[in-house]
């Protein structure tokens, strides 16, 4: 009986222990919280750091919520929850579900920059020691940039315990930036990690180093001028191949434009004021296909590209043939009317698409593939770019085989050559017209696919590339292909080397000037058709 | 029920009016709007070009404010009639169209223009004319006209407001400043207005880069890559973005993806609103911000109706409101306030009855049409959300009053607009006399 009692009251102390300690615990996160429901941004900002120093187990979680706008607050129940996507609520502190009707004035706890900038730093902290090497990397770039002191101890042990060499750069860089900002470090240390800065070499080492020399020993600062002055000159070499990256991708961008314009107007003669809005017709079927495939199966939103660019081909190429058909042919060998009908024809397109989607512009996504950027030596280049130049080439050499290799390709060449000597040998040329067109406007549409990645799909599309794609192709030499190719990359370069120095606006102009000046002493373009042909 | 009530109580007090005197002016006065049986309503917005993206909505929206006062009986007993024109983003083709309106279908009011260009480009219409604008797009200011009334943000209304912020704390504390913008009269004179108030903020000359891009530009590589580079002095470097239309797109694409965050490098644009972002993935973007007189996420009981009644004018639950809608509801409140007040829709008589109209605005205070042909609002710091709309961040306390002409000019800084004691929309207050600058 004795025992018995003694026992309960041992039990008791120990529950009643352990309860007080988990209430102390939780205390700490719970106070904490409670900073989140007042819907003031200095209020929330002093809770993401007694959330991240309460060494809760939660804390990770809890201000991970707050990052993506899932944590919520009730003024009125002094509560806060973190709703998940299906917005199911849990209890933010004890991670239970809330059972009942959620709080009628549940509000989201609203961040801004700064405080974006303070939960990068905690979660920075937070996850420096994770298990996952990814984590890792992207804690150490977040403490390199928010430079927190507070996070020196836990680096240092991480630094002491990464495997992975990536990481392991990432978290020294991080150790570096903080030991140069805060007193009390040795000129040594200093010097260590104006060297490791160095190393990193590019524009953010550049803003790390930058307040160093006016407030240091004189030791350190030659040292960070140094190597300043070190990041600065490779820097400016990388600069001539940054531009010629740009330049290269704008003449992709333009070679993509021109080229459907290059068979209609430079191989048949067509002066198609409407080659603009064929290609918007491509944005828009990828934007159709983007929503069907937002519809029906989201997981293929990848693969939403590679559907688009066959139908958006389709689609523009039939629209193409019936222009043809309808209106065109019957225009043959009489220029001015061909401008006007086919620029009151890319008023119809413009205005039916914006009757029928609206005039504001379309949302077309990014795949995951062509998002974000990568770094090279000192440039960045940015994935949906890389992409279009590797497209335009794509497209290039698909067209260059299909001239060359097909028969419809010979058909082609035959009838622009000599019509009447082809018609005679059986060529249907009114056929090979209808296709030629059609296969003009297909590329067109193929290059709405592209642009829709870098551009607006809008109704006003087509009409931004349209002087453009005939400068290209004038420049490169009406008829010929290859002219349209180098042209276009000529011109994409040239602009690129121009804008740094001359300011887009000047830049564009320059490039105007240029080209009239060029065309007075080569009226036929770079790459100038010989032969019988010309004259006919 | 309480709008039936106001609306008896509207009549009674115009035919009130009516009977003290006013009948008499009105019957001298040559009043063709009326002698039809309706009032009519110009909307002289772009249906087509470039500017229909931005102008198609206030077609409608006025459209549904007109539909909306109809219901509620109309104005001095008439119904309102839309007449509705094409200026087509063309800038000459904006002043026929105005006379047209005028001359031809006898308007008794104009809504419309969005660029300032096409602004200019009407002015001397309605002053020949004699009618009245409403024009309802945040603008450069350094302007005041008798026959305009702007309900859009003049430069201290929404541009100054917003380099103040990112020079607060919460804003980041911006010490490096890059005003990039397109290359029109808007931009330049914004950013000549801002970097004048920059100088004397004690921001040196080599921390403000400006540069120009043209309409509709689409290649921002080069531009994007200077800004970053601008960005790696060590010092808090933010971006003032006064790019209109379609370059927008292209430009928050680049910045996407050459991965300029908000918490880097902010972007503060006067011209991207809800409808501009619609047609973008804005989940890199989030924390850059933009400066308006009003969100659709403000949430106020006015707000919502307004939304709700939106979409069903509109018939599509997913278009979005923006802060020129919001100047044009103001607009049309005044307007239909000052002709029920004046009892005729003369144009002198609504001019000189207009300053001093309060109507409210869909954020829950109340503003108020100044002498000088401006209105007060209050400022919105908004951040771009996942969503596509805007959290704000920063808000004025209290409703600011618009200034015609900036102080922080040297051509304007003596000039004020009053045309309510001076008569004159560029008084000089050194010289002492009107249309001096």
């Amino acid at each position: 009986m004795r025992f018995g009692r003694a026992l309960l009251v041992a039990l008791a102390l120990a529950y009643g222990f352990a309860v007080g300690c988990a209430t102390v615990h939780a205390a700490g996160l719970d106070e904490a919280i409670a900073h989140f429901t007042t819907d003031d941004f200095d209020e929330t900002l002093t809770g993401i750091k007694e959330v991240a120093a309460s060494g809760n187990p939660r804390a990770e979680i809890i201000i991970g919520a707050l990052q993506t706008g899932q944590l919520m607050f009730s003024a009125e129940r002094k509560a806060v929850y973190i709703q998940d996507s299906a917005g199911k609520l849990t209890d933010a502190a004890t991670g239970e579900p809330v059972a009942g009707a959620p709080p009628a004035d549940l509000d989201t706890v609203n961040i801004n920059n700064r405080l974006r900038g303070a939960i990068a730093a905690a979660l920075g902290q937070l996850t420096l020691l994770s298990n996952d090497p990814q984590k890792r990397y992207e804690a150490a770039q977040a403490v390199f940039k928010s430079r927190a002191a507070a996070a020196l101890r836990t680096l240092e042990t991480a630094i002491a315990k990464e495997t992975d060499s990536r990481t392991k750069v990432e978290l020294e860089l991080a150790r570096a930036a903080i030991l140069l900002n805060i007193a009390g470090t040795s000129d040594a240390d200093k010097l260590a990690a104006i060297a490791i800065v160095g190393d990193r070499g590019d524009q953010e080492a550049l803003a790390l180093l930058a307040d160093i020399p006016a407030r240091e020993s004189p030791t350190v600062a030659r040292a960070a001028i140094d190597a300043i002055n070190a990041i600065q000159t490779r820097l400016r070499e990388w600069e001539a191949v940054q531009d010629a990256w740009y330049g290269i991708s704008l003449g992709s961008v333009l070679l993509l434009a021109a080229i459907g314009l290059a068979i209609t107007f430079g191989v048949m003669g067509v002066i198609n004021m409407a080659h603009g809005e064929m290609v918007m017709l491509g944005a828009y079927v990828t934007f159709v296909v983007q929503e069907v495939i937002r519809r029906y199966d989201p997981a293929l939103f990848d693969y939403s590209l590679a559907a688009a660019a066959p139908l958006a081909f389709l689609f523009s190429g039939s629209v193409g043939i019936l222009i043809e058909r309808t209106i065109i042919r019957f225009l043959y060998g009489r220029p001015l009317e061909t401008l006007l009908a086919t620029w009151g024809l890319s008023l119809i397109l413009q205005q039916a698409v914006r009757t029928g989607f609206g005039p504001t512009n379309k949302e077309v996504g990014n795949p995951a593939f062509m998002s974000g950027a990568f770094d090279v030596g000192g440039i960045t280049i940015t994935y949906n770019r890389l992409w279009i130049v590797c497209f335009a080439l794509a497209v290039f050499v698909a067209l260059i085989a299909l001239l060359r290799l097909t028969r419809f390709g010979l058909e082609m060449r035959a009838v622009t050559q000599n019509r009447a000597m082809a018609a005679s040998m059986g060529i249907r040329t009114s056929r090979i017209d209808a296709l030629t067109f059609g296969l003009g406007s297909g590329i067109a549409g193929m290059a709405g696919v592209a642009l829709s990645q870098i551009d607006n799909v809008s109704p006003n599309l087509g009409q931004g590339y349209i002087i453009d794609s005939f400068m290209v192709v004038v420049f490169g030499g009406v008829g010929n292909l290859w002219g349209t190719f180098v042209g276009s990359f000529v011109l994409g370069i040239a602009n690129k080397f121009l804008e740094p120095y001359a300011g887009a606006v000047l830049g564009k102009i320059a490039i105007l000037v240029l080209i009239i000046v060029f065309i007075q002493k080569r009226p036929r373009g770079l790459f100038a058709l010989r032969g019988r042909a010309v004259e006919a | 029920m309480s709008s039936r009530s106001t609306l008896n109580l509207q009549l009674n007090r115009r035919r009130w009016l009516t009977a003290a005197g006013g009948l008499a002016l009105g019957l001298m006065a040559p009043l063709p709007a009326m002698a039809e049986g309706t009032i009519k309503v110009g909307i002289l917005h772009s249906l087509s070009g470039t500017m229909a993206i931005s102008e198609t909505t206030l077609k409608d929206v006025v459209l549904m404010l007109i539909d909306a006062q109809n219901k509620k009986g109309g104005l001095l007993g008439k119904k309102l009639e839309a007449v509705v024109v094409d200026p087509a983003s063309n800038w000459p083709l904006f002043a026929e169209k105005a006379r047209e309106l005028i001359s031809q279908d006898h308007v008794a009011v104009v809504f419309g223009c969005w660029t300032s260009v096409s602004r200019k480009s009407v002015l001397p219409v309605f002053k020949e004319l004699n009618n009245i604008l409403f024009y309802p797009v945040q603008y450069e200011g350094e302007e005041s006209q008798r026959n305009v009334f702007y309900t859009g943000a003049a430069p201290n209304q929404q541009a100054i407001p917003a380099v103040d912020y990112l020079m607060s704390a919460d804003g980041g504390s911006a010490k490096r400043w890059v005003l990039e913008g397109t290359d029109y009269v808007y931009p330049r004179t914004t950013n000549k207005i801002l970097e004048a108030y920059l100088k004397l903020k004690g921001v040196k000359d080599e921390d403000i880069l400006i540069n120009y891009t043209p309409f509709g530009f689409s290649d921002w590589q080069t531009e994007v890559s200077k800004i970053k580079a601008f960005g790696s002095a060590g010092k808090k470097t933010a971006v003032v973005s006064t790019i209109n239309g379609d370059a927008n797109v292209p430009f928050y694409k680049e910045l996407g993806n050459a991965g300029i965050k908000a918490t880097d490098i902010p972007v503060v644009a006067f011209s991207v609103g809800e409808e501009e972002l619609a047609g973008l993935d804005t989940k890199p973007l989030i924390g850059h911000l933009a400066a308006w007189n009003y969100f659709e996420s403000i949430k106020t009981p006015a707000n919502a109706a307004f939304i709700k009644e939106w979409h069903e004018f509109t018939k599509n639950p997913k278009r979005t409101t923006n802060d020129p809608m919001e100047a044009h509801y103001i607009g049309f409140n005044m307007w239909v306030k000052a002709v029920t007040k004046v009892g005729t829709t003369d144009p002198d008589k609504v001019i000189e009855a207009l300053p001093g109209t309060q109507a409210p605005n869909l954020t829950g205070g109340i503003s108020t049409l100044l002498p000088n042909h401006h209105i007060t609002k209050p400022v919105y710091i908004g951040e771009i959300r996942a969503d596509g709309q805007f959290d704000v961040v920063w808000k004025t306390k209290e409703l600011v009053p618009g200034a015609a002409w900036s102080p922080y000019l040297p051509g304007s800084k003596d000039l004020v607009a009053d045309w309510v004691k001076l008569n004159c929309g560029n008084y000089n207050t050194v010289t002492k006399t009107c249309g001096g600058s």
